[in-house]
């Protein structure tokens, strides 16, 4: 700087106009919180595919915004992907899903992606969005079909969530689901296999059907309209028309102490 | 590593008495648990890890092994932020590739502990956020184990124990393998049975100390003939 | 093309003095040395045909496709040098694909259409590059207006609609063989038995040895999606094909 005495440099400087500093600036804001969002997906694998099912809500905070959202996509003939949490970035991957999906159609050459190489991209894509502290707030479950060391064709269920975490496992569920539903789920399977038995699509389908039922009890987030998605490892995949819980609530009255 | 400190799974109940809006806060980091113990012996590396996946109170999943077979003499485990350890492992898989193709030799376990550090400290200013151990047989067919901090800090060690139960297990490996503290001390070095069943020991307790310890444990064992597995249950609850 | 050799032939972007640009001139004739290709537009959908030389046998089936999904609801046809088409027919996917990128549907052929025509337009102007030597049709058909459309580009970047279409090698016979049929009568059952004929009529035996034929189709029978057409319906169609080609050559004989 200049000195009292000496030579002002500061005569010969130009005259660029000075950008605000970083620090006048403030941090830069990236995406903080998800904005209309679903709530728990479940996904579940019987002896010969995967069922998944999610409510059909997009919420608006409390506020119930879209009844009517399907959370539940077929992304070919045996790859289904369901997600949690916000609808937007939800939208958003769908449709680079869907033109990764043309695209393949296109080619023509027989091969379609499969479950384990999406789950695999998902992984990919929503890890490097975590690292740009930009996330995609959305939780997926992908179901399809894979192909098991001797070249059979095995279930596929696989998790990935906005940071990037991945995982496989034959009982996924997100959000209130984990805590509400992976336990029902996890005892029904042990019930059922224990002695050596399967677990059939319709036992799968009861046993989601139980798991959205308490979710919509609880979950005050969670709707009373849902979606089930069967993907059988050999055939096509499908998504029934959304069913209904016909919630019971006689004994209402009797709770006291938060009118 | 202050893992434990960290809890973006949890929650806390004054949260709830706040009524109104709520600020979600991105945190790109969470710990999903895990240990990994290794032990170097002569002429056998060995490493276990749990099958645990948690993310706060949650069990994620119950059968995810921890370990990485990076060639046919060494083994890498990781535990902590499960999202870095799949990123952090791709990369390295994706490098011990390009190595055998560019060397034409599978690369020494020295030279995948000094790339691992590398790797670890290219990401210094925001770390891959995982406990990585590595386990495997030097040239002279001794074990190796090597140990490092989440930015890069590699130290070769005879044993060690990272992720969730490692503060818990050091000390008991420290006293029951380093023979620290130890008044009459075996004059037989370690064998592979011995290492093999201290490890399932401090599985055990780990498993009743740490929530994100437990379901099962799976073993890798490196001699020169190979890499061999073995799996053992651990609490299920 | 009293004009060769007057050097106004070397550039895409210059005129010759009787206005002609003959670099776009001889893009059309690399077309007439490629297999033909038609399309006929009918009352309910689009067929394409293609003529698809073998020059050699030591090529695998089904190699070197000449028919081509621009999305899941264009179909295209081409007829030129194959490398040349080939960047062609990635064009129009981008384009399909941003159309659908930025307003969220299926873009419309005519756009489609429009922006490939203007990107082959662009290779006329320059000096430094080639116009495409290939010429492409594109059909479509809108399901919810039940109207199939098509159009054709040819190297200078020109694209009309068109009924009925044809381009290489024996385009003229083919053309005269179209006009025999109504085709907007007609339905994609019947156009994909007539198109495989037409092909088949109009190859010729003497100069080029060997051919695959192509089919596929778009209609209101496929939901607006764009098929190859393989299996049974393709075994049928050239079945038709052959036996209305030997009706025909025995006629012939009788009249000589």
């Amino acid at each position: 700087m200049a000195n009292a005495q000496g030579p002002s440099f500061e005569r010969f400087s130009t005259s660029i106009p000075t950008m605000p500093s970083a620090a006048a600036l403030g941090p830069m804001k990236r995406t903080q919180t998800p904005v209309s969002t679903g709530t728990s997906v479940l996904g579940l694998r019987y002896d010969g595919g995967i069922v998944l099912a999610a409510d059909t809500l997009a919420s608006y905070g409390s506020l119930l915004r879209y009844r009517d959202c399907t959370r539940l996509h077929k992304v070919n003939d045996n790859t289904v992907i369901a997600c949690m949490g916000d609808y937007a970035d939800f939208q958003y991957l769908l449709s680079i899903i869907e033109q990764k999906a043309i695209t393949e159609d296109c080619m023509d050459d027989g091969f379609n992606i499969t479950a384990r190489s999406l789950h695999s991209w998902l992984t990919r894509v929503l890890y490097n969005k975590r690292c740009k502290f930009d996330p995609l707030w959305t939780t997926f479950l992908v179901a399809g079909s894979d192909m098991d060391d001797d070249g059979q064709k095995t279930e596929f269920l696989g998790y990935v969530d906005k940071l990037g975490t991945a995982y496989k496992d034959g009982i996924i569920a997100t959000g209130y689901g984990s805590m509400l539903a992976t336990p029902l789920m996890r005892e029904a399977v042990e019930a059922k296999t224990k002695d050596g038995g399967q677990l059939t699509e319709q036992d799968a389908i009861n046993v989601i059907n139980d798991c959205m039922k308490i979710l919509y009890y609880r979950d005050a987030r969670a709707h009373f309209r849902y979606e089930i998605a069967v993907i059988p490892t050999t055939g096509s995949a499908r998504i029934e028309a959304p069913v209904e819980v016909k919630g019971d609530w006689q004994v209402a009255h009797l709770i006291r102490g938060y009118e | 590593m202050a893992m434990s400190l960290m809890r973006p799974g949890g929650f806390s109940y004054s949260e709830l008495a706040n009524a109104g809006p709520v600020q979600h806060h991105f945190s790109p980091y969470t710990d999903n648990g895990g240990s990994i113990v290794a032990v170097a012996g002569k002429g056998f590396a060995l490493i276990a890890s749990d099958t645990r996946l948690s993310t706060g109170y949650s069990i994620l999943t119950r059968d995810q092994p921890k370990l990485y077979d990076l060639n046919s003499n060494t083994v890498l485990g990781c535990s902590g932020c499960w999202c870095d350890v799949l990123s952090e492992t791709r990369l390295i898989e994706a490098r011990m590739k390009l190595y055998k193709h560019e060397h034409q030799k599978e690369m020494s376990p020295g030279a995948v502990a000094q790339m691992l550090a590398t790797i670890l400290y290219s990401r210094r200013f925001f770390p891959y956020y995982v406990s990585n151990v590595v386990a495997g047989l030097d040239a002279n067919g001794q074990g190796v184990v090597y140990s490092y901090d989440p930015v890069g800090h590699c130290d070769q060690n005879l044993f060690h124990a990272g992720g969730s139960s490692g503060a818990l297990l050091q000390p008991l490996l420290d006293n029951q393998i380093g023979l620290l503290n130890m008044e009459i001390k075996p004059t037989e070095p370690l064998t592979l049975e011995r290492a093999k069943g201290i490890i399932k020991d401090v599985f055990i307790s780990a498993a009743e100390r740490d929530i994100y310890t437990g379901d099962g444990i799976l073993l890798k064992i490196i001699t020169k003939d190979g890499i061999t597995q073995e799996s053992m249950k651990l609490r299920h609850d | 093309m009293s004009s060769i050799g007057t050097g106004y032939d070397l550039s895409a972007s210059q005129f010759s003095p009787d206005g002609r640009v003959f670099q776009v001139e001889y893009a059309q004739k690399a077309i007439e040395n490629s297999g033909t290709a038609v399309a006929l537009l009918g009352k309910d959908g689009v067929v394409f045909a293609v003529e698809k030389l073998v020059t050699s046998k030591l090529y695998e089936p089904g190699a070197n496709r000449r028919l081509f999904s621009v999305d899941r609801h264009i179909g295209m046809g081409i007829s030129g040098l194959l490398a040349d088409a080939r960047q062609i027919v990635e064009t129009a996917r981008t384009e399909a694909s941003n159309y659908r990128g930025e307003y969220g549907g299926d873009a419309p052929l005519r756009y489609v259409t429009d922006r490939v025509a203007m990107y082959m337009h662009a290779y006329t102007l320059y000096s430094a590059v080639r116009p495409f030597g290939c010429s492409v049709i594109l059909g479509t058909y809108n399901v919810p207006e039940k109207k199939p459309e098509m159009y054709m580009i040819d190297p200078s970047g020109v694209y009309l609609g068109y009924l009925g279409c044809a381009v290489g090698k024996a385009k003229q016979a083919a053309k005269t063989e179209m006009e025999k049929l109504q085709l907007s009568d007609m339905t994609c059952k019947q156009l994909l038995k007539e198109a495989a004929k037409i092909i088949y009529i109009v190859h010729d035996e003497v100069k080029d040895k060997s051919f695959e034929l192509e089919l596929s189709w778009i209609g209101e029978h496929t939901n607006g999606r764009h098929e190859r057409i393989t299996g049974e319906v393709f075994t049928e169609a050239e079945a038709y094909a052959k036996a209305a080609l030997d009706e025909e050559s025995d006629s012939e004989i009788d009249e000589s």
